[in-house]
């Protein structure tokens, strides 16, 4: 089953009609929409304007301020990987060059088979037991590349 | 009769394979013919021993770990859910050294209880606080936090009651308590621990906020990378609706607190206050300009109290004990306790709750027990990615915000980040850089500018390219940036550069060039 539902404008418009009753909607609003999307379509761009009374640029301004929202689709899974300085000195910066390496990808890619998007993250508060990840908002501690692999495993399930 | 198992639910735990393990002893038991009832608590924070599973005897709580799943048959063979005796059994475990050596007024119900349970956490003596705190007048709360010397545990150090007065006297027809949990800080998870593993304290704290200051609606700000900690706040607010401790008439008095978690993006610059402010409003998290201040125009403009998670959940406990007990704790300017954070390399890493004044190196070598690599330690950064790199001989300065501002390093949220001599200071200098540049939100220039040209010339220094000019240019670049920044993003970021440039020069010259002192 995807994890994510296809674009559709309709269903977006439901998503945030749901949320303009907030004080301060946009995040809320952009959180939903990735959830249920996994990422933020351009088009929801102008529906978010209108249902806020917002200009687009400043919903587009918002997007893209922030790291956590995707403005194209993510692969199945997402690992996040940590590089600030607790992890850096359990090592992190040569176990990430293996892995991207491993998975044939990028920061911020997604490997050829649309499997996971790997992203880097500035401290995830496991810092005592680093080299630190969430794959799929599940937290792992003394990643390495065995690891990761068997995290990615059973998130397939 | 039914014996509890305790396990957490901590992403530290979760991160190590906590549920597999909660699992395994649920159904070994089952099998065993044992019957347990299993109760997931946060962490105590002793993070080498997680997953740390704890069973309830007659004698008390008895504790094991590291626990991996494959040790599970043997330990329920071993008997341990009447205390028996395997090679993990750690005994009681508040005589843990790690642990009894430690001040815990803040956390002391941590690990212990169910953390979305009222009755669990009033069993433990919460609400006290509270109960406390509508005895008295606003003014009378306040005063309460202002003697105990609390000051904002975010970084700052900002005095508590002096902020909680000036929201407490505006006048407005909506105030708002706003919490600041966006804990980006590397190195940093005191307020996640709390968050997951007892959230009521940090809704008693933000309550009595609200009715000293006369604000009726509060928000957890709180960061995206937490997805446990949000699961626990929700499910810890919905829960004290239902009984009675949030919304409408709070404990009976008349009183109205409404609260709500929110979640950031991924921005670093949210924990500073005002960008805060505007990304809950729901734009950029652009800094904005003070003043005015947001005690009196914060949220959608209106009166706003923001602190810091730890700074909220000391409330109650100086609520219950009174201003006198937390002001006993702590040195000089700096009272009460201090939430210290052990990471990076380190063999025992944690959560040290203790009076402010125990010196850096007592943390690492008698908590944490050294390196992890076991290699001897080389460089300790304090205080987050924006403090200051410390060498040896900086390390019996003692945790207190006035003796670290001292010696050009800061307390900040707590956070202690070793590193062992294989680290490279240069690399490390680069990397302040590198983060300033990704993180900043690019109002001012001397941060915007500032963290992408200090990256291209640390690269020229690395590459060897007129070092001497090029570092030349480097400090002089940091003291733009110290003194012309709007916020602390910009403003601190030469702190881990210069202090790696200073105390770390020979990580600074290309390879060769210079002649290495003999050790």
């Amino acid at each position: 089953m995807p994890r994510f539902e296809p674009w559709s404008a309709p269903r977006a418009a439901g998503i945030i009609a749901e949320h303009t009753h907030l004080e301060g909607a946009t995040l809320p609003i952009l959180h939903a929409l990735q959830e249920a999307f996994g990422y933020v379509d351009e088009g929801a761009v102008p529906l978010i304007a209108d249902a806020l009374n917002l200009s687009r640029a400043e919903v587009h301004g918002c997007i893209t301020f922030y790291h956590d929202f995707r403005r194209e689709r993510a692969g199945r899974h997402t690992v996040k990987l940590c590089r600030a300085e607790a992890c850096q000195a359990q090592g992190c910066d040569a176990l990430h060059a293996d892995i991207l390496k491993q998975l044939g990808t990028d920061w911020h890619g997604t490997t050829a088979d649309g499997n996971c998007t790997v992203e880097p993250v500035y401290c995830l508060g496991l810092c005592a037991n680093g080299p630190a990840a969430l794959v799929d908002g599940e937290p792992v501690a003394h990643l390495t590349v065995d690891v990761l692999e068997v995290a990615l495993t059973e998130v397939r399930q | 009769m039914s014996v509890t198992i305790y396990v957490p639910r901590d992403a530290v735990a979760l991160g190590l394979g906590a549920n597999k393990v909660a699992r395994a002893l649920f159904a070994g038991a089952e099998s065993r013919g044992l019957d347990v009832t299993i109760v997931r608590t946060g962490s105590r924070g002793l993070f080498w021993l997680e997953p740390m599973v704890e069973v309830g005897t007659p004698e008390g709580r008895i504790a094991y770990g590291p626990v991996k799943i494959e040790d599970v048959d043997a330990l329920l063979d071993a008997g341990l859910t009447t205390g028996g005796a395997h090679a993990l059994r750690l005994g009681d475990p508040e005589q843990i050294p790690f642990l009894a050596r430690q001040q815990r007024l803040t956390f002391h119900r941590c690990g212990v209880i169910d953390p979305v349970s009222v009755a669990d956490y009033r069993a433990h003596g919460g609400y006290r606080g509270l109960e406390a705190a509508l005895k008295l007048d606003a003014e009378g709360i306040v005063a309460q936090v202002r003697e105990s010397g609390l000051r904002g545990r975010g970084g700052a150090g900002f005095p508590a009651g002096i902020k909680w007065n000036t929201v407490m006297l505006a006048q407005a027809d909506q105030k708002y308590v706003v919490c600041n949990a966006d804990e980006g800080d590397s190195g940093t998870f005191a307020d996640r621990v709390m968050m997951e593993g007892d959230p009521f304290n940090l809704i008693e704290g933000m309550t009595i906020a609200g009715v000293a200051t006369g604000a009726t609606r509060g928000y957890i700000y709180l960061r995206s990378e937490y997805p446990q900690a949000f699961e626990a706040l929700k499910e810890a607010i919905a829960n004290g609706v239902k009984a009675g401790v949030l919304g409408e008439n709070i404990l009976g008095s008349g009183k109205t607190f409404h609260l709500e978690v929110r979640l950031g993006a991924g921005a670093y610059i949210c924990g500073e206050e005002t960008s805060l402010l505007e990304s809950l409003e729901g734009r950029r998290g652009i800094v904005r300009a003070k003043p005015p201040i947001p005690a009196l125009k914060g949220f959608l403009g209106k009166p706003t109290l923001v602190n810091n998670v730890m700074t909220f959940t000391a409330v109650p406990w100086i609520l219950e004990h009174g201003a006198k007990a937390y002001a006993d704790y702590g040195m000089g300017r700096s009272l009460g306790t201090l939430p210290i954070q052990l990471a990076g390399n380190i063999l025992q890493g944690g959560l040290i709750e203790v009076a402010f004044g125990i010196t850096i190196r007592e943390v690492i070598e008698s908590f944490g027990g050294g390196t992890r690599s076991g290699r001897p330690v080389r460089a300790v950064q304090v205080g987050g990615p924006l403090g200051a790199y410390f060498p040896d001989h900086l390390l019996d300065t003692p945790l207190d915000y006035e003796a670290m501002a001292a010696k050009k390093g800061l307390v900040g949220h707590g956070g202690i980040v070793v590193f062992d001599d294989t680290v490279d200071m240069a690399s490390q200098a680069r990397f302040a850089f590198e983060f300033c540049a990704a993180e900043s939100c690019g109002k001012c220039t001397p941060c915007r500018i500032g963290a992408t040209r200090g990256l291209e010339t640390m690269d020229k220094v690395i590459k060897g390219i007129r070092p001497e000019a090029n570092l030349k240019l480097v400090e002089d670049l940091c003291e733009v940036m110290t003194d012309g920044s709007l916020c602390a993003m910009g403003g601190l970021t030469p702190m881990p550069v210069m202090s790696a440039i200073t105390h770390f020069p020979e990580d600074f010259r290309p390879a060769g060039s210079f002649p290495v002192a003999a050790e």
